[in-house]
Formats: C-alpha cells, sequence, structure tokens
C-alpha cells in the first residue's frame, strides 16, 4: 500500500534534488542532463557579479520578516478580541469572513487591487480627486508597494493565522483565568500573563514554518510578487524577490543553468534563515525549537 | 442567556465590523464592474455602486465557443480528478506510515519529513517534467505533479495513529479481512473528517492554480480558469479571439468582461463557502496544532 505513494515521493521530490547539477552545467534541453557540458562554477560567477543578486536578497528576507512580524502579531491580537466578543453567532460570522481572502488566488487578488489601483478608473484615485488630489500612477511608483504588498499578506493570511490562534484560545484551560480574576488581573493582564505565554508553541511552529517557506522554491506563497504589481518592470526593485526571478528567468530567457543556480542559492539562504529561527527560538525555549 | 452591551464591546464588535467590511469590499467592487454597462465605466471609472446595470458582459463570455465555457470545463475536471487521486494515494501512504508492523517506516517517514527541509527547486522540476516525463501540453501536469504532499501525508498519518482504534484493525484481522479490505471498509469511513478536510484545501488548491498552467501549457484549449483570467489581466484579445470584424471589437465590453471572468471564478467558492467554512476552519486547526 505504501509503494505508489513512496514511488512518487522518490520521484517527484527526490529525483529534482539531484537535478541541482544543472547550476553547474551550461544545461542543453535537447542534450539532457547527462550530457550537457560541465561548467563549474561559472553560474554562481555570473550570478555573483549581477545587481540583482543583493536586491532580490534583500527583498525577500525584508518582505518575510514585515510579513512575520505583522501577520503573526496581528492574527494574534485579533484571535484574542474575537475571543471576548460575547456573541458567539457574531465571533462566528468574522471568523469565517476574515478567511475568506484565503481562499481566493492571486490572480482573483490582482484583479480586486487593480479596481483600487488602476490610473485612469480606479476607486483610490477617484477618491483623492474629491480632495483635490492629483491621480497618482500606482502601478509605476515602487515605494508604495512597501506598504501594498504587506497588506495584501494581511489580508489574505490574517484570517487563516487567527483562526489558528482561536483553536489554541479554545484549547486554554478556563482555571486559568478564573485564578487570575480572583487576583484581580484584568483583560489585558490576562492576555498578557496567561494567552500570550499559552500560545507561545503555536506561534513558534507558525513562525518557522513560514520561515520554511522562504526557501521553498515554486511552492511557496510567491504568487503575490508576481501577480499584484502586474509584471511591471518599473516596480522591480520593490516587488523582486528570488522567487519571481527565477520564475522569469525561466520563463522569459529559458537559461536553465542560470536559474537553477539562483535556485540553490534560494536554497542556501533560505536554510541559513530556518537555522538561524530555530537557534533564536532555542535561546527562549529549548524545547520548542526543531533541532 | 442575554448579555448587556458594554461599551467596550460595541467598540469591539464596529472594529471587527470595519474590518470585515474591508475585506468584502474588493470583491463587491469587481462584481458590481461585471455588472456595469461599459460606456459607464468608460467614462467615470469603477464605482462601488454600478452606475447603469448591465448583464452585457455576462452575455458576451457566456456565449457559445467561449474560452471561459472551456476553461471551466478544464478547472472542474483536473480539481476533481486531483483532488480523488490525491486522496487515494496521500491516504493509502500514511496508512502505511501509522502501522507499526511495517518494515521501514521510519525510514520512510523520514523521507517524507526531509522534503520539507529541502527541495531540488523550480528548474529541475521543470526540466522533470516536461522533458523526462513529457507532460508538457497535456492535460495531465495540471494535477500528476501535486498528488503527495508531505504535509498533508503527516497530518493523515497523525490522524490515523492517534485517532483509530488499534483493536478494530485487530479484530477484522482475525475476521479474516484483508488489509487492503480493512483500510476500505473500517479505517477509510472512521476517518472522514480528516479526508473531508484536506480534500477541500486540496480542491481550492487546484482550482486556484494558475501557476502550473503558465509553466506548462501552451495549448490554449487547455487552458484553466486562473490561467485564463491571469492572461486576461494582460491580454483583453483572448475574450475577442472569436471576433471577426475589427467593429464588432469595438462594441464588445473589456472591462466589465474581465471583471465577470473574475466573478465567475470566484463564484463557486463563493457560493460553497458558507457551507463548507466549518470544515475550513476545522482544516487549520488538524494542520497547526501539534498532536
Amino acid at each position: 500500500m505504501m509503494l505508489p505513494g513512496l514511488l512518487y515521493i522518490i520521484v517527484m521530490f527526490y529525483l529534482p534534488m539531484l537535478g541541482v547539477v544543472i547550476a553547474f552545467e551550461q544545461y542543453n534541453p535537447i542534450k539532457g542532463i547527462f550530457k550537457s557540458k560541465w561548467v563549474g562554477f561559472t553560474n554562481f560567477k555570473f550570478l555573483f557579479q549581477s545587481d540583482a543578486l543583493f536586491q532580490i536578497t534583500f527583498n525577500t528576507i525584508v518582505y518575510n520578516l514585515i510579513f512575520i512580524i505583522l501577520g503573526i502579531g496581528l492574527s494574534l491580537v485579533i484571535a484574542i478580541l474575537i475571543n471576548e466578543i460575547g456573541n458567539r453567532f457574531l465571533a462566528g460570522a468574522y471568523k469565517s469572513i476574515l478567511l475568506l481572502p484565503f481562499l481566493l488566488s492571486w490572480v482573483v487578488a490582482e484583479y480586486l487591487l487593480f479596481t483600487f489601483l488602476s490610473m485612469d478608473k480606479g476607486l483610490l484615485n477617484s477618491l483623492l480627486a474629491q480632495f483635490g488630489v492629483e491621480p497618482v500612477q500606482w502601478y509605476s511608483e515602487p515605494f508604495y508597494w512597501w506598504f501594498i504588498l504587506p497588506a495584501g499578506y494581511i489580508w489574505k493570511n490574517v484570517g487563516y493565522f487567527s483562526v489558528i490562534f482561536a483553536a489554541g484560545i479554545a484549547g486554554i484551560s478556563t482555571e486559568y483565568y478564573e485564578a487570575a480574576k480572583m487576583d484581580g488581573a484584568n483583560k489585558f493582564q490576562q492576555a498578557i500573563k496567561i494567552t500570550i505565554p499559552m500560545l507561545a508553541p503555536i506561534t513558534i511552529t507558525l513562525l518557522l514554518l513560514q520561515a520554511g517557506k522562504i526557501f521553498y522554491a515554486a511552492f511557496g506563497d510567491w504568487g503575490m510578487f508576481y501577480n499584484l504589481p502586474k509584471e511591471s518592470g518599473v516596480l522591480f526593485s520593490a516587488t523582486n524577490v528570488i522567487d519571481t526571478y527565477v520564475y522569469r528567468s525561466l520563463k522569459s530567457m529559458s537559461d536553465f543553468g542560470m536559474s537553477s543556480a539562483v535556485g540553490l542559492y534560494q536554497a542556501c539562504v533560505g536554510f541559513i534563515l530556518v537555522l538561524v529561527s530555530n537557534f533564536l527560538i532555542r535561546l527562549y525555549d529549548r524545547d520548542s525549537a526543531l533541532f | 442567556m442575554i448579555k448587556r452591551i458594554t461599551f467596550p464591546n460595541f467598540l469591539l464588535n464596529s472594529m471587527f465590523m470595519v474590518y470585515c467590511v474591508l475585506c468584502l469590499i474588493p470583491l463587491f467592487v469587481v462584481l458590481s464592474v461585471s455588472l456595469s454597462d461599459e460606456q459607464s465605466i468608460f467614462q467615470s471609472g469603477y464605482k462601488l455602486l454600478p452606475m447603469k446595470f448591465s448583464l452585457d458582459a455576462y452575455a458576451f463570455i457566456l456565449n457559445g465557443n467561449s474560452p471561459i465555457l472551456r476553461a471551466y470545463a478544464v478547472t472542474i475536471i483536473v480539481t476533481l480528478v486531483g483532488t480523488v487521486l490525491h486522496l487515494m494515494i496521500s491516504s493509502l501512504f500514511a496508512y502505511s506510515l501509522s502501522r507499526k508492523e511495517v518494515k521501514y517506516r521510519n525510514i520512510v517517514s523520514f523521507l517524507v519529513v526531509f522534503c520539507l527541509l529541502f527541495n531540488g527547486g523550480l528548474v529541475p522540476w521543470y526540466i522533470l517534467l516536461s522533458k523526462y516525463l513529457h507532460l508538457k501540453d497535456t492535460v495531465f501536469v495540471l494535477f500528476i505533479p501535486y498528488l503527495v504532499s508531505s504535509v498533508n501525508v503527516l497530518i493523515m498519518r497523525n490522524f490515523f495513529t492517534h485517532t483509530i482504534p488499534e483493536s478494530i484493525i485487530e479484530s477484522a484481522r482475525i475476521d479474516g479481512s484483508g488489509e487492503f479490505h480493512t483500510f476500505l471498509k473500517l479505517v477509510l469511513p472512521l476517518s472522514t473528517p480528516v479526508l473531508a478536510t484536506i480534500g477541500l484545501f486540496t480542491a481550492v488548491f487546484y482550482w486556484n492554480d494558475w501557476f502550473t498552467a503558465a509553466l506548462f501549457i501552451e495549448n490554449g484549449k487547455l487552458y484553466t480558469l486562473q490561467f485564463l483570467l491571469q492572461s486576461i489581466m494582460n491580454n483583453i484579445a483572448f475574450l475577442q479571439a472569436n471576433s471577426l470584424t475589427a467593429k464588432a471589437a469595438l462594441a464588445q465590453p473589456d472591462e466589465t468582461a474581465r471583471m465577470a471572468t473574475c466573478v465567475l471564478s470566484v463564484g463557486p467558492i463563493m457560493l460553497a463557502y458558507p457551507f463548507l467554512q466549518k470544515y475550513f476552519a476545522k482544516g487549520l486547526t488538524l494542520g497547526a496544532v501539534k498532536s
């Protein structure tokens, strides 16, 4: 019974791992992996000389930091606040509405965003016009995207994280809160002293999962960086991340060796990030760390 | 029990209501644009409410041989076949990993976990599927790459180990039931919660997947909904493929047809969501909280 699944992961997950040798080849699609010319570190030399590398690494790391801190922090607050709402029907309704964006694809999100940001027809510009402000070209000014992308991330993911946190809160024994009430702790103190520490294991699991996603080339959640800015080249300084870079170089240049080298570089950066976050978690709580 | 409406609670509720409205407004705008008259959009841009109500866009994109109906068919087939196969292979795999008498199960479990930590990257994966498995431009490539996911296998394995009582399987064996029969007749019916949630998430994943089609599909007949949507965003000509004269093209709704396509692609999810959201919430917590 194990056979189909085992064969599947070997072919689909483990064979590509061997394929990283392409990074050291001048890959020729006709000759295939085994017969292409071996070029050693040439691909990496080109990569490290290009200006794009620093930019995509910087963007990837900074965005992920923003996402992790803002996303998880905000979800935690929302989960605690929803828990305080007495009316269970309303609380349930809020949770389901917040979760809804999680089910939509980034392509759909692109459409949604476009209705707001379109230069001549968008809602935002017509709103600005009412206040006599000149229309803004959202799709050609990189600076705005440092805010738009995190907002998009939060819109899509906060519901998902807060449902997880809410489940964690539901699992906390009510005795703690009763004891705290006896001691005269108010809601805020209860949240700081009981709820948040009790949720630490879930928070840490989520943190590690999110950190791990960074080096999940192709399978991570990078559709946002690709779709929301509508492929606008002017915006690359604020929207290009490692994943979109690999995808574009594969799609447009078909330079397999080069994009494979970026992929390998990404795996290494991601691995270091996981090690760092694991180290930080170990400092805080040995038991919750991965290794 | 009637609760008094207190001021903090009122504040909390209004805060959440504002947030929910913010979550939903973009969807509402797309809907209202799709229901507007093309001329009014052209003159005054996107509006929260349709200035002039019109169903032209829907009539236009749903006419006889439109690419959208085809994309719908492709997406539905891929979603159905993919989800069913995913559940079959993954549950068999996870079940065998959960049985203690299976040899080498620890090694195989490690192989599954390792996929979470490292992968070969986009390029080797692309080459494997297109050059060695010859899946490029076939309908199979749309579901085959995602038939097993290590996270789902681990979730299912945990479920099987913790909720299926050992004694049931043993008693079945004493009654002479074969392994496969036991799995089908006893284990699967007891596992509907985990199957339902993982099935739902897989289905949503397949429905929302634009990336696989973008990489592997060139034949316009195999476009999935999301990929079609993405192409339309960049190039409205897709919708006008069947217009014969330039004059007819002028009369066709552009903007509204775009948005109507978007509405149609989200439609099924939006319609099913109220009934399914309980399972979604459960599924999320199933995946995140360690057992």
